[in-house]
C-alpha cells in the first residue's frame, strides 16, 4: 500500500523520534481516490439527484423475525451520504499530511457510504430486497471464491495457476456427468474435485519437471479444457442429455436458529451443501496457511525455496502434491455451476469466472481471507445489476454491467497499488 | 518468457580427438535428432495423433464395431481408419489445397482461406508476443480489438473521404484505439503499480459492454435499426482484394507481414527494442542500468495494443465488412496468446504460428460440414501443440531421441540464481 522500503525514497521525510521501521511516506494517493469518488458521488447523488423515497426491503416473507421496511428520503440520502464521504476525505487527508495511513476501516465506511447513496439513488420509488440482493451476491461469488482459494494455495507454494479456468471448467463438466449417471451430487462433487486435481497434475508435471514456464501450462491449459470439454459436449453430452447432463441439484438446507437471524440468516445460512463447504474452505486455507507448519512449509518453498530445502524441505514434491490440492478446490467451484445453480452443463459456461478469481487473487494479495472478500466484491456488483435492471435502473445496463470492472481497476490503480506475490512464484526449482 | 527454454542448438561440441570419436555422419544425424525443427514437427504430429483418438473414440460406426471386435477386429479398424482419416483429410482440403474442385485456381482457394484467418492471429499475436518479451502478459486483446474497431469502424461509416485515404485514415483510428487502450494498462502499471493482468481483463468488459452500449444506443448504432450492429463499411474504406474478387485475401496480410518486420526491426535492431528486452529480462538489472522501466511499461503497452488493434480494424476492413457486433473480436485476443506463445515470442516465430492456426481456423469448418467432427477439435490440437513444444524433454522421452549435448544437460533458468543471491 503506502509503505515502502525507505530505500527506494531516499527524499521522504522520516519523522524524528520515529523508529524506521515504522516510518511511513506521504502518499496521497488514498485521498486523491477518496476525493475523486466524492465528487461523482456529490455530482450523482446531488447534482443530479433525484427525488423520491427509495425502500429498502430488509426481511423476506418467511423471517421468524420480520424487520420493517426501511423508508430513505432519497434526495436527503444523497446529501447526507455526500456531506460524510466529504469529511471522511478530509480526515484522510488529515491523516496523510501528519504521516499516518489512512485505516482501512475507514476506507470501508466510505465505501459503505457510497454504496447505500448510490442505491438510494437508483431505487428512488421502488423497493430493492436487500435480503434478495445479498443472496445472490454470495451465490455469484462461490466459484470465484473457490477459485480464488486454489489460486492462492498454488502461487503461496510457488506456482503460478493461470489454469484456474480450466480447472473450474473441468469440475463442472466431470460432476454433471458423474451426479447424472449416479444421481448422487455429493459424487458429483468428488468427481470435480478429482479433475480438478488432474488438471493440476499436468500444470504441476510441466512446470515442475519439464520446467515449462508456468503462465505458458496454465494458458495452454484452459485452452485444452475448453476444447476438450467442448468437444465431449457436442460428441457425447448433447446427444445423451437425460442419461449424461441432467444431474440432480443440491437442496438447499436451513441451517436452525441461524438462518432466523434477521438479514444475515437468510443470506448465509439457507444455502446449500456446496456453499457451507466453501465457509469451512475459506477457514481452513486461511487457518493452514498462516498457523499451522503445512502452510509454514508451503508458504517458506513459495518465497524461498532454496532455504525450504536447505532445511530438508522437499521442494518439488511440496509443490506438486499443494498445486494438486490447489486444483481439487477450484474443482469443488466447477461443481458448482453444475450442482448449485445452472443444473446443467453448458459449453464455456464458466465464461471467465476463472480469471476473474485470478483476478481476485491478486487483489486480494495473495491472502485467502483478501482474496475471498475481493470475490465477494465482484459477486455483489454482478448481482446488483441484475437487481436494478429488474426495479428499473435510470442507467443503461450496460453502464451497470461495467461498473464492477470498472470498480476494481480503481481500487487496484488508486488503493492496493503495486501487489508483490511470493518471491518464488512463477520460477522453477533447480537443486544446484 | 523465452529465457527459460533458449533452444539449445549447440551442435555436439567439437570433442578431443579419441579412440571414439564419432563420424561426421552421426554428427549430423545427431544436429537432426536433437535439434528444435525436429521437436516441432514430433509436437505437432503427437497433438494430431492425441486428436485422432478423439475422433475415433467418439465416432458412432467406431462404437457400433467395437460391440464385435473380437469377432470381426477388420471392423473396427476399418471404422477408426474411415473416421480419421476422413477428419483428416477434410481439415487438409479445408486449409490447403482442395483436390476435388478441377481447376488450380479453385484447389487452392483453401490455402488462401487459411492466410486470410491467419491475418488478424499474426497481428494480434505480435501483440501480445511484444508485451512478453517486456515481461507484461497482454490477456487485453479483446478489449483493444473491440476498440480499434469502434474507433477504425466509425471512421470507416461516419466519414467521407476519397478511396485510398478513407482507408489509411480508418486503419490509423483503429490502429490508435488499440494502442490507447493498451497504453492505458500500460500507464497505470507505471503509475500505480496496477497488475497488468487485472487491468486487461477489467478492461475487456469495459470494453465488451461500451461497445454494446454504442452498437444499441451510440454513436455505432445503424439509423433504422434495432439489431446491436453497426452500419457497413464504406467501400472507399475497405481493403482491396490482393487475387480479385474470387478470393477473400485481402490487403490486410500485406500489412501484417509490414508489421513482422516492423515488429521484428524494432525488438532485433532498434534501441528502443533493446531496452524492452533489458526490461523483459530483468526489470531490476534494467533499472540499474539507466532504462526508465515504467517508461518502457508504457510504451511496450502502446505498441502492443497498436498491434493488437491493428487485428481488430482487419476484422472491421477486411473480414466482416457488412457491420460488426459486440462479438467482432471472436476470441482472437485469446488466440493470440496461444500463437505468441507457440512463436516463442519471435515475430516471425509468431507469423509462422498464426499460420498454423489459421489453416486449423479454415480447415475446421470443413472438418466439422465435411465429417460432423466439432471445431473443438482444434483447439485441443492447438493446445497440445503448445504444450509439447514447450517440452521438448518430454517429447525427446516419447521418441527417445538422444538428449542434445552428450551428458544429459538441462536448461538453467538464471532466476534461481538471481533469488539465491538476494
Amino acid at each position: 500500500m503506502s509503505t515502502i522500503a525507505p530505500v527506494n525514497q531516499p527524499t521522504q521525510p522520516v519523522e524524528p523520534g520515529d523508529g524506521p521501521a515504522t516510518t511511513v511516506i506521504k502518499s496521497w494517493k488514498v485521498p486523491i481516490v477518496l476525493g475523486v469518488f466524492t465528487v461523482l458521488g456529490f455530482l450523482l447523488l446531488v447534482v443530479f439527484g433525484r427525488s423520491g423515497t427509495s425502500t429498502m426491503v430488509l426481511s423476506t416473507s418467511s423471517d421468524l423475525i420480520q424487520l420493517p421496511d426501511v423508508l430513505l428520503p432519497t434526495r436527503e440520502t444523497g446529501i447526507v451520504v455526500s456531506v460524510l464521504m466529504l469529511a471522511i476525505t478530509g480526515v484522510s487527508i488529515w491523516m496523510v499530511q501528519t504521516h499516518r495511513k489512512t485505516p482501512l476501516w475507514l476506507i470501508s465506511v466510505f465505501a459503505l457510504l457510497l454504496l447505500i447513496g448510490f442505491l438510494a439513488w437508483a431505487s428512488a420509488d421502488a423497493r430493492i430486497p436487500v435480503p434478495g440482493l445479498l443472496f445472490g451476491s454470495l451465490s455469484l461469488a462461490v466459484p470465484l471464491i473457490f477459485g480464488a482459494l486454489g489460486g492462492v494455495i498454488s502461487e503461496r507454494v510457488g506456482v503460478v495457476n493461470v489454469a484456474i479456468e480450466g480447472q473450474l471448467l473441468a469440475g463442472a463438466f466431470t460432476s454433471a456427468i458423474v451426479a447424472s449417471v449416479t444421481q448422487q451430487p455429493l459424487l458429483g462433487l468428488v468427481a470435480a474435485m478429482i479433475a480438478g486435481t488432474l488438471v493440476s497434475f499436468v500444470l504441476a508435471a510441466f512446470a515442475i519437471k519439464y520446467f515449462v514456464d508456468q503462465v505458458i501450462v496454465g494458458v495452454v491449459l484452459n485452452v485444452l479444457v475448453t476444447g476438450l470439454t467442448g468437444f465431449l459436449f457436442s460428441q457425447v453430452l448433447a446427444p445423451n442429455a437425460a442419461l449424461l447432463n441432467q444431474p440432480p441439484k443440491f437442496e438447499r438446507i436451513n441451517i436452525p436458529l441461524l438462518s432466523e437471524i434477521p438479514i444475515i440468516g437468510p443470506v448465509f445460512f439457507r444455502q446449500t451443501l456446496i456453499v457451507y463447504i466453501m465457509y469451512i474452505a475459506v477457514a481452513a486455507v486461511y487457518y493452514g496457511i498462516f498457523h499451522t507448519r503445512w502452510g509454514l512449509r508451503l508458504r517458506s518453498v513459495g518465497e524461498h525455496p532454496q532455504a525450504a530445502d536447505t532445511v530438508g524441505i522437499n521442494v518439488n514434491g511440496t509443490r506438486f502434491w499443494n498445486v494438486s490440492l490447489a486444483g481439487a478446490v477450484a474443482g469443488l467451484g466447477g461443481a458448482y455451476f453444475t450442482l448449485g445453480s445452472v443444473g446443467a452443463f453448458g459449453k464455456e459456461m464458466t465464461a471467465g469466472a476463472g480469471f476473474i478469481a485470478l483476478a481476485a487473487v491478486i487483489f486480494g494479495r495473495w491472502d485467502p481471507i483478501r482474496a475471498t472478500l475481493a470475490a465477494l466484491l465482484f459477486g455483489f456488483a454482478s448481482n446488483l445489476q441484475n437487481v436494478l435492471s429488474i426495479i428499473g435502473s435510470p442507467v443503461p445496463s450496460e453502464f451497470m454491467l461495467m461498473l464492477p470492472y470498472l470498480v476494481t481497476i480503481f481500487a487496484v490503480a488508486g488503493l492496493v497499488g503495486q501487489s508483490r506475490g511470493p518471491a518464488a512464484s512463477g520460477k522453477p526449482y533447480l537443486k544446484s | 518468457m523465452s529465457a527459460a527454454q533458449q533452444p539449445t542448438t549447440t551442435p555436439a561440441a567439437p570433442t578431443p580427438a579419441g579412440p571414439d570419436e564419432p563420424s561426421r555422419w552421426h554428427n549430423v544425424f545427431r544436429e537432426i535428432t536433437t535439434g528444435n525443427a525436429i521437436i516441432s514437427v514430433l509436437a505437432v504430429v503427437l497433438a494430431l495423433l492425441v486428436g485422432a483418438v478423439m475422433i475415433a473414440f467418439t465416432n458412432d460406426t467406431v462404437q457400433e464395431t467395437a460391440g464385435y471386435f473380437f469377432s470381426r477386429p477388420g471392423d473396427l479398424l476399418n471404422a477408426v481408419w474411415d473416421a480419421v482419416s476422413g477428419a483428416y483429410s477434410a481439415l487438409f482440403q479445408g486449409s490447403v489445397y482442395n483436390f476435388r474442385r478441377p481447376s488450380f485456381a479453385d484447389g487452392i482457394k483453401p490455402l488462401t482461406e487459411t492466410l486470410t484467418y491467419a491475418t488478424p492471429l499474426i497481428a494480434a499475436g505480435l501483440g501480445v508476443a511484444l508485451g512478453f518479451r517486456v515481461g507484461l502478459f497482454n490477456i487485453g486483446g479483446r478489449g483493444q480489438m473491440l476498440i480499434a474497431a469502434t474507433l477504425g469502424g466509425w471512421v470507416a461509416f461516419a466519414v467521407e473521404l476519397p478511396a485510398g485515404i478513407h482507408m489509411v485514415a480508418a486503419l490509423v483510428a483503429g490502429v490508435i484505439g488499440g494502442a490507447l487502450w493498451g497504453g492505458l494498462v500500460g500507464l497505470l502499471k507505471a503509475r500505480t503499480g496496477a497488475h497488468e493482468v487485472i487491468t486487461t481483463i477489467m478492461l475487456n468488459y469495459v470494453a465488451f459492454y461500451l461497445v454494446s452500449f454504442l452498437l444499441r444506443d451510440g454513436f455505432l448504432k445503424t439509423p433504422g435499426s434495432n439489431n446491436p450492429k453497426s452500419p457497413a463499411t464504406k467501400e472507399t474504406a475497405v481493403f482491396f482484394d490482393l487475387l480479385g474478387p474470387n478470393y477473400n485475401l485481402h490487403f490486410g496480410f500485406i500489412l501484417v507481414i509490414a508489421a513482422t518486420v516492423f515488429t521484428w526491426w524494432l525488438l532485433g535492431r532498434s534501441n528502443l527494442g533493446f531496452k524492452f528486452r533489458a526490461v523483459g529480462e530483468n526489470p531490476n538489472a534494467a533499472r540499474v542500468a539507466g532504462i526508465s522501466v515504467s517508461r518502457m511499461y508504457i510504451y511496450a503497452m502502446l505498441l502492443s495494443g497498436g498491434l493488437v488493434g491493428l487485428a481488430g480494424i482487419n476484422q472491421v476492413l477486411g473480414t466482416t465488412t457488412s457491420g460488426f457486433g459486440a462479438g467482432i473480436d471472436s476470441g482472437i485476443g485469446f488466440d493470440a496468446i496461444t500463437v505468441a506463445l507457440l512463436g516463442r515470442s519471435k515475430p516471425w516465430g509468431v507469423f509462422a504460428a498464426g499460420i498454423l492456426f489459421g489453416a486449423f481456423k479454415a480447415g475446421s469448418f470443413s472438418m466439422q460440414a465435411a465429417e460432423g467432427v466439432p471445431i473443438d477439435i482444434v483447439l485441443v490440437v492447438q493446445s497440445l501443440i503448445v504444450l509439447f513444444i514447450a517440452a521438448p524433454p518430454l517429447v525427446r522421452a516419447i521418441f527417445r531421441l538422444p538428449a542434445p549435448g552428450a551428458p544429459r544437460r538441462r536448461p538453467v533458468p538464471n532466476v534461481t540464481q538471481e533469488v539465491a543471491a538476494k
